[in-house]
Formats: C-alpha cells, sequence, structure tokens
C-alpha cells in the first residue's frame, strides 16, 4: 500500500529530557514528506515551533496531546499510517496509547518506522532484558523487587555496588548506587517508600564504566548503518543527558569498536525498526565485557547531536525510511552525489557539554546522576580535544566562566577538591582541570573520578599551555600553539600581560593568526560538499571565502536554558529565511545542535560557533565585516549582548541601534525617557548600597521588587515585604551580580499585560495584546497568557497602544520590540522595554498571522511597514482565543521550590486555543497537564492572605464535587464555609504521628488520596518548608500543584465549562481574519 | 623535529617529525577511517606508500600486538594532524610514535590533513617526499625527488610483502582444508577462515598452480596484497590455471583483480584509490547494501569484463559505480574488491567467509 497522508506527532512542550531536537527533527521530517509526496498532518501543542509554521507540513493541528484530541484529529483526517517516533518519548507514548484504546485499528491508521511490539519492548525494562538476553546481549544483572527481603535475596547472589531504582517516581527520588550492605538496606528501603507502586528495580552497578551510544539506522530491505558513536566522558552512573560527550570514540580500538557497532546492528535488526534508533551501551575499561544498557527506538537527543556532529540528517532519512524508501534510493543531501547508504566518517573532534539550570536555582541539588537534569547543551567541531573541549566551554556562555575557573574551596581545601573530582556534579570539569593544575597526576585524578586518563591527558595538556603562557613571552610561535589548543584571547589576555582580550586580537592579527574555516561534510573530505556548514580551527587552509552578494549575518541564541528557550531559535530561524527572501544571504552563527537554526539548509551558510565577542567576530571579519551586518535582535539576551561588541570592534548592526538597546537597560535613563514621554512606570530606583535601598523602599512604601541590573529570566528577583527581607537581600544578592546596582521597584500587584510591536522607526505594528491569567509578581514567561486581552478595558488597550506606539517611535526601534506593562488601580505603567524579539513572538505570530520575524527582518533591510502593507496601531482581532500555557520541570531537579514567583521556572510552553475563552483554557491546561478532572480531591493549603479569595473558589469547587484535604488552618475555613463534600483534617508534615495518627499531608500526597494539590505562598522568599515539601511531593507523584490562585481560578472556570464546547480544528481555520487590515488608532 | 611533506605538484606541509628521523619517498593516499591505524599501518597492501590520516587524532589507544594484521608495519610513514603520546587503553602496550620508530617509520605530525586530502582528492594520488630538516627546507629540490619517484607500478612490492616459505594453520579437528595463496595477506583473513574450522595451508604468491592443486585444496583463498594487478602476468596465469581446476575459489581485493584479469577484463588505477571503513557496495543479486572496509588503488573495469569469460559483476560501489565482486555463472569462484575481514572496518560482512566455506562444502 502507498502511503498519501501521514500523522506526525510532535513532542510537545520542551521540557528537561525533550528539547529542541524534536523540533529540528519534525521539521526535518514534514520537509522529508513533502519531497516524497506525502502530506502530512502534524500535532503539536508547542507553538514556539518551527514545525508548526505555515509551509513545513501541510495540515498543522497546535492542540494537546491526548487520546481523545488526536483520535478527533484521525477522524478528521484519515490519515495512512501514523509516524510516532519524532516526537521523542511523548509521541511514542501517545502512539501506543492510541494503539491500545483501539484507534489506530478503527481508522485503518498503520503504525509507521517502529512496530508497536519493539516500542513496547524498549519501555518496558523487564521485557527488554527478556529480549536481549534472547539475542544473546548481555545484560546487567537485575531484579525487580517488592519488599526488602527480595531485594536482599539479588544482594545475596550480587556483589555490590547495586543501583537502586524505585518505580514511577519521576525525578529518581529515593534512588542511588549502593556500595556496602548498610547502604543498601537504607536505599532499598527509602526507594520502596517513595515508590507508588511500592517497587524497585535493583540492578548491578556498572558505574564508572565508559559509556557509549550508537546512533544505527535500518530500511526496510534490512540495510543497515551505523551513523556516529559518541563516548561519555563522565563514565556510567551520570545520565548522558548530563555527561560531557564527545563524537566519535577516543578510547576505543577499532577492535572494541567494532565489537559494539555489531551489537547495534544486530539489535535494530531484532527489533525491526525502520528508521533511527540510540543504542547506549557500557564496556568495561579493562576488557572486552560490555553490557546493554538501553534502546530508544526513535530519534533522540543523541540522533540530533549525531546529526549535527556529522552533516548526515538522520530524522530526514528515517522519515522516508519509514514511508518506504531504502537508504540507497536517498540523496546524501551534503555531497548531493552519493547516497544515504553510508556511514559517515568525521575528521575533527565533536564536544558536547549540557547546560545546567543551577545558576537560576542555586538551591537545586547540582549533583548528576541517573536522572537528567540539563535543560539545553552546546556543541562544538575543532580539531583536536582540547581546542574542541576549550570552545564548548566559550559557548556556555556562563558568565564568561572559562576553564580556568576554581571554585575558591578547593584551593584551601584539598578534601573539598576530592570531593568534585570524585561526585559528578555541573562544575566537575573545572574540577578535574583544578585538580591537574594543582599537581595531581592523572592516575589520582581518574582513580577518583574514573574519567578516563585519555581525556585527563588532554585536559593536562591545557594545564601546560596555561603555564607557558603564564611563564613565557608571547611569540607567534606561542600564540598560534594557544590558539591551536583552543585558548579563547581572553584567556590568554588574563594568562598573559596583554590583560585585555582586545589586545590579543590586535595581536594576533598582527602576527597574521587568524582561524580558517573547514566544512562538515559527512565524509572527510573525500568527496566535494554541498553543504555550506562551517567551524572555525587554526590550521593553514580555509574553506570558506567570503559569500558574495548582500548578506547578513544572524546571531543565534544558544544553549536552551531557563528564560531563553526555542523561541529565540524560532525567531533566528525566520529571519534567516526573510533575509533568503528578500534576496539576501543568510548566516547563521549558533552553539547549539539541537534546534532548528543549526540545520545546514536552514541559511545560506552555517557557522557552528561560541556565541561570544571573540567567535562572533571571527566569523563576521572572515565574511569582511563591511559587507556582514550583524542581525541581533533574535538570539534573545545572547544576540543582544553581542550588539555592543560587535559595533565595537568595527563590525555594523542592522535593526535597532545599540543605543536603543543600552537606553532600554540602563535604569536611570529609561526612567528620564518614560518621564518625558509622559508615561508611568512604578516607583523605584537604583541603589549600590544597604543604605540606598532602605531610603529608596521607605520613599515607595512595602512591597517592593528587587533585582541585580541587567538579567534575563528574573534571575535573583523577589518580592520583599519590610525592611529586614530588603536588608538579607541586598548583602546577600549583591554578590551575585558583582558592581552592578540593584534595581528597587514598588511591587504592583496588578493585572500583568504583555505586547509585541513590530516598529521601522515611523510605523509601530501591534500585532495582539496579551494579558496575564496570574497577577503581576509571576514571571511573564511563567504566566498563563491569553489573546486578545479578553477582560481588558477599551481604554485600558487604548493606552497600551498609545504608550507602544510612543515607546517604539522614540526608541527608535527597527525591528521588533517587547513591553510588559502592569494594570493596577486605573493606571497603566510600563513595567519593562525589550528592544528586541520575545519568548511570546512565535505564540503571538501564530495566533495573529502577522509574520512578525519577517516583517522585522525587511524592516532592518530597509522595507518600510508600509511597503509590506503595515500601518500604524493594533491589528485587527482574530475572532479567537489563544492561552499559551508554560510547563516545568520540577520533578528533575530535586531541591527546587515550584512556586510561582518574579524569577521564570519554566522550560516550555504549549498553547490552547479556541472561538471561545474558557474551552481555550481547558485545551492550554490539558496540554500542559495541569487539568484536573471533572470531580476529584483536592488538598489545599492557603497562606493566610490568600484565604478571603480563595472562599469563592472552594464554593465553586464544592460545587462540581470536589472534595478537600487541607492543613489545619485552611480545614478550618473550609469547614466553615459549609460547603458538601467531606472535609478531612491532615496533620501538617512537620507534625508527624501526632494527633491520634491522622494521615500527615506527606501521606495524603503519596498515598494518591487527591488528584492535584494548590497551595500559596506568603510574599517573601521565607521558604515556608512545610509549603516546600508539599509542593515538591506532589511534583514527585506527578500531580498539578497550584501555587497562583489565578491559575486555580482559571482552572475552575474550565472545569465548570465542561468538555461541550471545544473542537479541534487546523491552525489556519481559526484565522479568519487578515491581520494586514490594521486599524490605525492613533 | 621539523618535517615537509613535498608532494610532486609542488605543494608541501610542514610539521614535527613523530616516527623514525628518516625520509620517505613513496605515493601518498589518504584513508577515512577513524579507528585502526595500527591495522592500516601493518596492512601489507600499504606497501610503497604513506598514509595520511583524515581523523586527527591518531594514537590514541596505543598499539598492540592484539591489532598487528602482520609481522611489521608497511607503510612508507604516517601524516596525521595530532600524534596522541599520552595514550590510553587497557590493551596498550606502547605508543604509536615510539612504535614506528622502533620499526623504522618515518611520519609527520601536526599537519593541515584535510587540505591534504582535498589537494589528493583533487589531483589524484601524488608522489611525495617526508624529508627532515632544520632552518628551512629546499623545496624546488623535494619536488624534484617526488617527481623522480619510481611510480608504484614499476616497482616489486608484492614479493616482499608474501612469505617465503608455506606454513600451515592446523584446524582443531577434522576440516576442510584451505589453501592461501599470499600476496601479503592481513592476519584477520586467516583468523576468520581459522575462526570456521578451515585446514589453512598458506602458501607464497609464485606458488603455481600444480603447488597448489598438489596440496589437495578444497578451497583456495586469494589474498589482497600490494601494489598494480596488471604487472603480475604470472600470478594472474595460475589464477586462471587454478579457476579451470574446478576448486572453489574466494579472491579479496588483490586476489579479487587476479580474478579479474584472469578472466579478460582489464584494471585501472582509480582517481585516489578507496581506504576507509565506510564504503556502501550494493550486492546486485539481492539489492542489500553493504558496509565494507576498503584499501586498493586498481579496479577491475567492469566494461572490459568479456560476456564468455563466464564472470558477471556480482556487486558494486554505491558512490563511484565501481566493481566490488565478481562471480561465476558456473564454477564455484567468487571475489570481493573490498575487505569481508573488516580489520580496520566493519565486521558486517564475515558472511562473505561463510559463503565461501558452503561452496566448498562439509567434509
Ligand atoms: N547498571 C547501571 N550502573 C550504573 N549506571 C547506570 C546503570 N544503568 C544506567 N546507568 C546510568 O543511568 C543513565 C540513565 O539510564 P537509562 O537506562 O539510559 O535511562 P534513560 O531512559 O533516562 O536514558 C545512563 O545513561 C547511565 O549513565
Ligand atoms: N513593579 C512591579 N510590580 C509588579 N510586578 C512586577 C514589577 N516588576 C516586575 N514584575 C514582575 O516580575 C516579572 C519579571 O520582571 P521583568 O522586569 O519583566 O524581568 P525579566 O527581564 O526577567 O523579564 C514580570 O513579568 C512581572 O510579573
Ligand atoms: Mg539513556
Ligand atoms: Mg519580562
Amino acid at each position: 500500500m502507498t502511503l498519501r497522508k501521514v500523522l506526525v506527532i510532535g513532542s510537545g512542550p520542551i521540557v528537561i529530557g525533550q528539547a529542541a531536537e524534536f523540533d529540528y527533527a519534525g521539521t526535518q521530517a514534514c520537509k522529508a514528506l513533502r519531497e516524497e509526496g506525502v502530506t502530512s498532518i502534524l500535532v503539536n501543542s508547542n507553538p514556539a515551533t518551527i514545525m508548526t509554521d505555515e509551509g513545513i507540513a501541510d495540515v498543522v493541528y497546535v492542540e494537546p496531546l491526548t487520546v481523545p484530541v488526536v483520535e478527533r484529529v484521525i477522524a478528521r483526517e484519515r490519515p495512512d499510517g501514523l509516524l510516532p517516533t519524532l516526537g521523542g518519548q511523548t509521541g511514542l507514548n501517545l502512539a501506543v496509547a492510541l494503539a491500545d484504546a483501539g484507534v489506530l485499528e478503527k481508522y485503518g491508521v498503520r503504525l509507521l518506522g517502529t512496530p508497536l511490539e519493539t516500542i513496547k519492548k524498549a519501555e518496558d525494562r523487564e521485557l527488554f532484558k527478556q529480549l536481549l538476553i534472547q539475542l544473546g546481549e548481555p545484560v546487567p544483572a537485575s531484579r525487580t523487587c517488592y519488599s526488602v527481603e527480595e531485594a536482599r535475596a539479588f544482594r545475596a547472589e550480587h556483589d555490590l555496588p547495586l543501583v537502586i531504582r524505585p518505580g514511577y517516581t519521576l525525578g529518581g527520588t529515593g534512588g542511588g548506587i549502593a556500595t556496602t550492605d548498610e547502604e543498601f538496606e537504607q536505599i532499598v528501603r527509602r526507594g520502596l517508600e517513595f515508590s507508588p507502586i511500592h517497587q524497585v528495580l535493583v540492578e548491578q552497578s556498572v558505574a564508572g564504566w565508559k559509556e557509549l551510544e550508537y546512533e544505527v539506522m535500518r530500511d526496510a530491505a534490512d540495510t543497515c548503518i551505523t551513523i556516529c558513536n559518541m563516548e561519555n566522558i563522565d563514565p556510567m552512573g551520570v545520565h548522558t543527558g548530563d555527561s560531557i560527550v564527545v563524537a566519535p570514540s577516543q578510547t576505543l580500538s577499532d577492535r572494541e569498536h567494532q565489537m559494539l557497532r555489531s551489537a547495534a546492528i544486530r539489535i535494530i535488526r531484532a527489533l525491526g525498526i525502520e528508521g533511527g534508533c540510540n543504542i547506549q551501551f557500557a564496556l568495561d575499561p579493562a576488557s572486552m565485557q560490555y553490557f546493554v544498557i538501553e534502546v530508544n527506538p526513535r530519534v533522540s537527543r543523541s540522533s540530533a547531536l549525531a546529526s549535527k556532529a556529522t552533516g548526515y540528517p538522520i530524522a530526514r532519512v528515517a522519515a522516508k525510511i519509514a514511508v518506504g524508501r531504502r537508504l540507497d534510493e536517498i540523496t546524501n543531501a551534503v555531497t548531493g552525489k552519493t547516497t544515504a547508504a553510508f556511514e559517515p566518517t568525521l575528521d575533527y573532534c565533536v564536544v558536547k557539554i549540557p547546560r545546567f539550570p543551577f545558576d537560576k536555582f542555586p538551591s537545586g541539588d547540582r549533583t548528576l546522576g541517573t536522572q537528567m537534569k540539563a535543560t539545553g547543551e552546546v556543541m562544538a567541531i575543532e580539531r583536536s580535544f582540547p581546542a574542541a573541549l576549550q570552545k564548548a566551554v566559550r559557548s556556555l556562555e556562563i558568565g564568561g566562566r572559562s576553564l580556568l575557573w576554581e571554585d575558591k574551596l578547593w584551593g584551601e581545601d584539598e578534601h573539598a577538591l576530592a570531593d568534585a573530582v570524585r561526585k559528578p556534579s555541573d562544575r566537575r570539569l573545572w574540577a578535574l582541570m583544578a585538580a591537574l593544575r594543582h599537581d595531581w597526576s592523572v592516575d589520582r585524578v581518574h582513580e577518583l573520578s574514573k574519567v578516563d586518563r585519555w581525556f585527563l591527558n588532554q585536559m593536562a595538556a591545557i594545564i601546560r599551555m596555561e603555564r607557558r603562557l603564564l611563564n613565557e613571552p608571547l611569540t607567534p610561535q606561542l600564540m598560534w600553539r594557544a590558539k591551536r589548543l583552543g585558548f579563547s584571547d581572553a584567556q590568554i589576555a588574563t594568562l598573559t600581560d596583554l590583560a585585555l582580550p582586545d589586545r590579543v586580537r590586535r595581536q594576533r592579527q598582527e602576527w597574521g593568526i587568524r582561524p580558517v574555516y573547514k566544512v562538515v561534510d559527512t565524509c572527510a573530505a573525500e568527496f566535494e560538499a554541498q553543504t555550506p556548514y562551517f567551524y572555525s580551527t587554526y590550521e593553514e587552509e580555509n574553506e570558506a571565502p567570503p559569500l558574495p552578494g548582500p548578506k547578513a549575518a544572524v546571531i543565534g541564541s544558544g544553549p536552551i536554558r531557563i528564560g531563553q528557550g526555542i523561541e529565540f531559535d524560532y525567531c533566528s530561524v525566520h529571519s534567516a529565511w526573510a533575509l533568503q527572501r528578500a534576496g539576501w544571504r543568510a548566516i547563521m552563527v549558533n552553539s547549539n545542535p539541537e534546534t532548528v537554526s543549526t540545520d545546514f539548509d536552514t541559511s545560506s551558510r552555517l557557522y557552528f560557533e561560541p556565541l561570544d565577542d571573540e567567535g562572533v567576530r571571527d566569523v563576521l571579519e572572515n565574511e569582511g565585516v563591511d559587507e556582514t551586518p550583524a542581525v541581533c535582535q533574535f538570539g534573545g539576551q545572547t544576540a543582544i549582548n553581542l550588539a555592543g561588541p560587535i559595533e565595537a570592534g568595527g563590525g555594523r548592526i542592522i535593526g535597532s541601534g545599540v543605543e536603543a538597546i543600552d537606553l532600554a537597560e540602563d535604569r536611570e535613563r529609561f526612567d528620564d525617557f518614560l518621564n518625558n514621554l509622559g508615561i508611568p512606570r512604578p516607583a523605584g530606583g537604583a541603589v549600590t548600597t544597604v543604605e540606598q535601598a532602605l531610603v529608596v523602599a521607605d520613599r515607595i512604601g512595602y512591597p517592593v521588587l528587587v533585582r541585580p541590573s541587567y538579567v534575563l529570566g528574573g534571575r535573583a528577583m523577589e518580592i520583599v515585604h519590610d525592611a529586614s527581607e530588603l536588608i538579607r537581600y541586598v548583602t546577600n544578592a549583591v554578590e551575585l551580580s558583582s558592581k552592578r546596582p540593584i534595581l528597587i521597584d514598588k511591587y504592583l500587584e496588578g493585572k500583568e499585560v504583555e505586547v509585541d510591536a513590530v516598529c521601522d522607526g515611523q510605523d509601530v505594528v501591534i500585532p495582539g495584546v496579551m494579558e496575564h491569567i496570574e497577577r503581576a509578581g509571576v514571571h511573564s514567561g511563567d504566566s498563563t497568557a491569553i489573546y486578545p486581552g479578553v477582560s481588558l478595558a477599551e481604554w485600558e488597550v487604548d493606552t497600551i497602544v498609545e504608550y507602544t506606539v510612543k515607546i517604539g517611535r522614540a526608541l527608535g526601534v527597527r525591528g521588533l520590540m517587547n513591553v510588559q506593562y502592569v494594570l493596577y488601580d486605573e493606571g497603566v505603567y510600563v513595567l519593562e522595554v525589550n528592544p528586541r524579539s520575545s519568548r511570546t513572538v512565535p505564540f503571538l505570530s501564530k495566533v495573529t498571522g502577522v509574520p512578525m520575524v519577517q516583517l522585522a527582518t525587511n524592516v532592518m533591510l530597509g522595507t518600510t511597514l508600509r511597503e509590506q502593507g503595515y500601518t500604524t496601531g493594533l491589528c485587527k482581532r482574530q475572532r479567537l482565543v489563544a492561552v499559551k500555557a508554560p510547563v516545568f520541570s520540577m520533578a528533575k531537579l530535586v531541591g527546587v521550590d515550584t512556586a510561582l514567583g518574579p524569577e521564570m521556572k519554566s522550560t516550555g510552553e504549549v498553547m490552547g486555543i479556541n472561538g471561545r475563552l474558557v474551552p481555550a483554557l481547558a485545551k492550554a491546561l490539558m496540554a500542559a497537564h495541569a487539568m484536573l478532572p471533572r470531580r476529584g480531591r483536592l488538598l489545599v493549603s492557603i497562606a493566610d492572605r490568600d484565604k478571603p479569595e480563595v472562599i469563592s473558589l472552594i464554593k465553586r469547587l464544592a460545587l462540581l464535587g470536589y472534595e478537600f484535604w487541607a492543613t489545619p488552618g485552611t480545614a478550618a475555613l473550609i469547614s466553615s464555609l459549609e460547603v458538601g463534600g467531606r472535609r478531612l483534617a491532615a496533620q501538617r508534615a512537620s507534625k508527624v504521628g501526632g494527633d491520634g495518627g491522622a494521615p500527615t499531608v506527606l501521606d495524603v500526597i503519596h498515598g494518591h488520596l487527591v488528584d492535584g494539590v494548590v497551595n500559596t505562598v506568603t510574599g517573601g522568599r521565607k521558604v515556608l518548608q512545610d509549603g516546600f515539601e508539599i509542593r515538591r511531593a506532589a511534583v514527585e507523584r506527578g500531580l498539578p500543584c497550584f501555587t497562583s490562585l489565578d491559575t486555580l481560578r482559571a482552572l475552575v472556570e474550565s472545569l465548570e465549562g465542561g468538555e461541550s464546547g471545544w473542537d479541534v480544528r487546523p491552525l489556519p481555520e481559526y484565522l479568519e481574519v487578515d491581520g494586514r487590515a490594521a486599524a490605525v488608532r492613533r | 623535529m621539523r618535517a615537509i611533506l613535498v608532494l610532486e605538484d609542488g605543494s608541501h606541509f610542514r610539521g614535527d617529525s613523530i616516527g623514525a628521523p628518516i625520509d620517505a619517498e613513496a605515493e601518498i593516499v589518504f584513508n577515512t577511517c577513524m579507528t585502526g591505524y595500527q591495522e592500516i599501518a601493518t596492512d601489507p597492501s600499504y606497501r610503497g606508500q604513506m598514509v595520511c590520516m583524515t581523523y586527527p587524532l591518531i594514537g590514541n589507544y596505543g598499539v598492540s600486538d592484539h591489532y598487528a594484521e602482520s609481522r611489521r608495519p608497511w607503510i612508507s610513514a604516517f601524516v596525521v594532524r595530532e600524534s596522541i603520546d599520552d595514550y590510553s587503553n587497557w590493551r596498550a602496550e606502547g605508543g604509536l610514535s615510539a612504535w614506528l620508530k622502533h620499526w623504522g617509520v618515518p611520519g609527520l605530525g601536526g599537519v593541515d590533513t584535510r587540505a591534504l586530502t582535498r589537494r589528493l582528492r583533487a589531483r589524484g594520488t601524488m608522489r611525495a617526499v617526508l624529508a627532515h630538516y632544520e632552518g628551512t627546507p629546499d623545496v624546488v629540490a623535494l619536488v624534484d625527488r617526488a617527481r623522480n619517484i619510481t611510480p608504484l607500478s614499476e616497482k616489486d612490492l608484492i614479493s616482499e610483502a608474501s612469505i617465503a616459505e608455506r606454513y600451515r594453520i592446523p584446524a582443531g579437528g577434522p576440516a576442510r582444508r584451505i589453501v592461501v595463496v599470499d600476496c601479503g595477506i592481513k592476519q584477520n583473513i586467516l583468523r576468520s577462515l581459522g575462526r570456521r574450522g578451515a585446514d589453512l595451508i598458506v602458501v607464497p604468491h609464485l606458488a603455481t598452480a600444480g603447488d597448489v592443486l598438489a596440496l589437495n585444496p578444497d578451497g583456495i583463498v586469494l589474498s589482497n596484497g600490494p601494489g598494480d594487478p596488471a604487472a603480475l602476468p604470472g600470478v594472474a596465469r595460475t589464477v586462471g590455471e587454478l579457476i579451470e581446476s574446478g576448486a572453489p575459489i574466494l579472491g579479496i581485493c588483490l586476489g579479487h583483480q587476479l580474478i579479474g584479469i584472469a578472466a579478460r577484463a582489464t584494471t585501472s588505477r582509480l582517481r585516489f584509490g578507496h581506504h576507509g571503513g565506510n564504503h556502501p557496495v550494493k550486492d546486485l543479486a539481492d539489492g542489500h547494501v553493504h558496509i565494507t572496509s576498503q584499501n586498493h588503488e586498481f579496479q577491475v573495469d567492469g566494461d572490459s569484463l568479456p560476456r564468455d569469460s563466464g564472470f558477471v559483476v556480482s556487486q558494486i560501489n554505491l558512490n563511484d559505480g565501481s566493481v566490488e565482486g565478481l562471480r561465476h555463472l558456473t564454477r564455484p569462484v567468487f571475489s570481493v574488491q573490498y575487505h569481508p575481514e573488516g580489520a580496520p572496518g566493519p565486521q558486517d560482512n564475515q558472511y562473505v567467509f561463510d559463503q565461501f566455506l558452503e561452496l566448498v562444502g562439509r567434509e
């Protein structure tokens, strides 16, 4: 049967473990299906994706990824096939659920790529083990245990260490590796207790072995190839997603490599996969013994990395295979001549380093283990390992921290250093370097860390160069050698007496020391490559002569982190496309391997480089500074921060000037600016001392909002209620951001509204206004946002539009601008202006139909908005309501409080869209897994100041048939309401066992006695330990936890709305209005 | 010590000497395997060639007797981007550069090997001189030297790579007897046959058909080896006679080319050879694509194969359509241009040995 129509399931919101790589995979796959003449139907709940854009899939549904919704899509579209392997674990799980619910059979939809049986086998550890044993592949011995006795019996037959993994806990909480019998008993007990099904998997530990991954492909003709192998520098015990990874493997002999490669091929054959698959192995560092650890029968984060590391587009090829193509019928997009049936070979070294969110969550547990914690990653390509490693570190964008960084403690306390070397954490790389710098032998560092000596020896080479730079006069030869080892100008400046990076740069250019650029071509130069995919190195031959004709460089957004997510990649990609549409060549610079922007066919030329001064300026100089203006508006704070240095270095920025950027970020100048325009903002000021802080706070009155200047994502921002809290904040937080002042604002607890606008210096087009459900004080990135502003009064909208137009014109914005407002006490106040693209641009573009990035890019190229058919004002409203809801990854981040506040915590977003508000809300909540059942039970624990407000909500919930568990104070309140339903008072967690054995809050949560949790905190940072534990417990159990009554209200409304009234439609069907008909308002 | 590689087209690459401090004059080819440098160095087929490794980090896991494909390295020199001395692997017995020195093989490190590879791809395989120098090298003189190197085809490379005396590798029990004609064989061919229980008698490449047949073989393997097959008319004649004898025959690499010549096909030089572990080969019978390990400069010209030779092309290279396998339509004879034994490279094609032993039949 030939396939005409195929349903593709996306991966939904960005969460830890499932990030932008699936947008990359899905986008490639949809394009590939189109090439094959197959109609693609796409469902994804994530609006911030390229795959859900016009022109990628044939029909797009931005709808919740649930069985009922997808069933409705299937009923309407009647696809012949379903491609479940591109949407990560979400896609696979949903496909299984659809199959199990009989939906696929009912509508005659064939599952493509990976057989259902295989998906199930790969997911169920027990079945998987049996299959591998059948194949004769070695697996670590393990047993699923339901009691301490069972675990002991297993222990009796096996040597320690053993890994204990509790079943069905989301954060892997309660698990661990036991090295003594005491530990074993203790961890097993704890694990059983934490597991809701009282189950632990006890497994032979191979912590410390080499961990390797193989990316394998197979077609229906049974041709099997391996695309890439990757070696984890952090040995077994650290999740591959959290490990520093190198490709190809470095410490394996051909014999070892072929042994694992052959095993990988046997496994993919046995699983009958038609497409791609990732296989993880553990290899004994001292014998040929290996174990199969895991198989992912789908494209994955690793396959995205492998694609970028080799140039081989795995997802594209997998999609073609799934619809029946054979590998030798697919052309190799890189050479344009050879076919996809070959194995890439690399002539460079690739290093991936994960990006962790601990800079945002200082209280989070930084130790790394078998659960992933990284939000994103960077990749670097170079011709030696030290150079690739150092380039990757530069790409991380962690405050200019090079490998020279050391924790102060390490120098003072040898035990602290030994600990940091032994215990995997996000800082271990620096600890390894520090130990070597302090003259610890490679053997000693190896014994402690189990990191292979090869990597340590390579790091030692970096340290030897550090010493030479410190001690020897800088000569051209020494500079050349240092650059070949990946030393940045900034590092050389620190280590030599040139002191300033710019002086190093000038010196090396005088000496003619410049990077050259080489091509990633899948074949180590054996064939001529068509791909414009480059990386820098210090060598002789440059393969990247400047591109001819008009061109511009789009500065990307680097690794995905909280506060700077996939949205900025979305914007970068659209900007590149807009440039090309306008007849310009788009040059992309980025360091993130997961993204669409670093797909080599997104731009005219891709430079895979760190987004720092040096990396970007080198690229611009290679292309010709005068001929290559830079576009810095779309890559989030990363790109905007580079605007200054680029200009200072003689480069040219197109779009809003550096002046506008500085003005918007300089507190005092911006205050003056708004004053002159007659636009109010919350009172406040910038301070540098405690005394000043107290004076300002006294003047404006508490509560106040405090933060260090120059941050994205609200880092270290707090609402402070009194002088003592303020003193604590200022004394603790000043250190956080060195000499920069602290900003203090009057906290206005009003409704937050956000707009994005495109300006050309004259006209200001506002595609839409978004209002937040949660009041100001919850970071805009964590708020549920509604388009259009359904509850806003006309005068409020008018004022917002008026202010936005004024600001855009006065700032001289050329391109995008984002403004956040708070409506408070009959006033409209500006919270913040960002003269750049924002997190909401993809969402707003999608629901208004206004191609904002394209407009903005054209403006930069000199085409006015009028010429593009737009005029000043708010675009005509679409007759739809769209709700953007945040999604969190808290289960993975042990020790982090989930309560919403001015610091951003979410990792992703989903969208619910409908003709009316309530169903749109319901869809958004469903898509975010924050929906509650029609009736059920809630655990409620409310701070005193919120109690009056919660009453009506409790009543409405009771009417719906909800029952409540509550902490004593809240329980008393609920009793007094005399609403129907049972009311049970649970103990505070802190009073375990008190009061006649009534269940504790934690019992209630762990015992699955409730469907959700409502818990509000009183303002301020003083974490109520009880509340914290309640929230964490809810997260561990996967229960929706509401910390804002505004969100709860929205939930109640959607519950009251019931399931009727919402429909499932392709996105374009909701968009009826041509956005261009802008109603000029002033 | 500084050294320089000078090519006959005048291009040159400076670097650091990493092996024996002696000069080398030979052809230079590039190999795209990412692992297996020791197997490559000890592959006798490389006799008369310097090898530029396209993977930049060479020496990572050291050297070990386990990985030797013959009794010594045969390459004229190694050219690499980074020679790694701080190796790490449980099997390692020493480092690569020390090993090269021990065997008197020079090497050059720190080279822009990608630039060199691109040059070889554009201009084809070239002759080159690797010379050590102090101060400034006399590039002009070195270019001249490179241009005067005797071309590969005019050299007798096989004699040294082969053996002087025949020897036997007995099987554990009752077994089929396979006579292996050693033109410069890689050990893994013998291991692959031995693992399957064959009784092996390895004979020199100059053994006559009579010598071979006198050993009562159940099957004959013609091995890989260095140099131009067209320069070995005598061996090709022997191969023709062996084919006539009706004995089951497997030809590998040079052995395959000799079968081609015996079948009256011509052979020719590839522009820059096939040297790597990632070459896709399509089996024309079942359409399967196999990833193969390759090392050859010469090919059998598919178009030249006479229709009445009884042979057909059975496999082709997907990259350039070149002949990768021959099969006789009526006789139990077939050959592959690639290395089914891998080493380095994929083990996917071990099935070739199974097919051959099937032809040989059971005891
Ligand atoms: N038996 C084991 N001993 C030591 N570490 C292990 C073992 N099994 C798994 N791990 C570690 O845990 C990580 C996650 O395990 P894996 O089975 O791959 O789960 P996931 O589905 O989260 O990728 C692995 O990458 C590995 O580092
Ligand atoms: N003066 C204020 N009153 C009330 N809430 C505020 C005030 N200033 C900031 N906020 C809240 O803090 C959040 C983050 O502040 P913002 O200035 O937008 O920082 P960021 O640069 O992190 O986006 C806002 O989304 C808003 O909810
Ligand atoms: Mg895994
Ligand atoms: Mg903001």
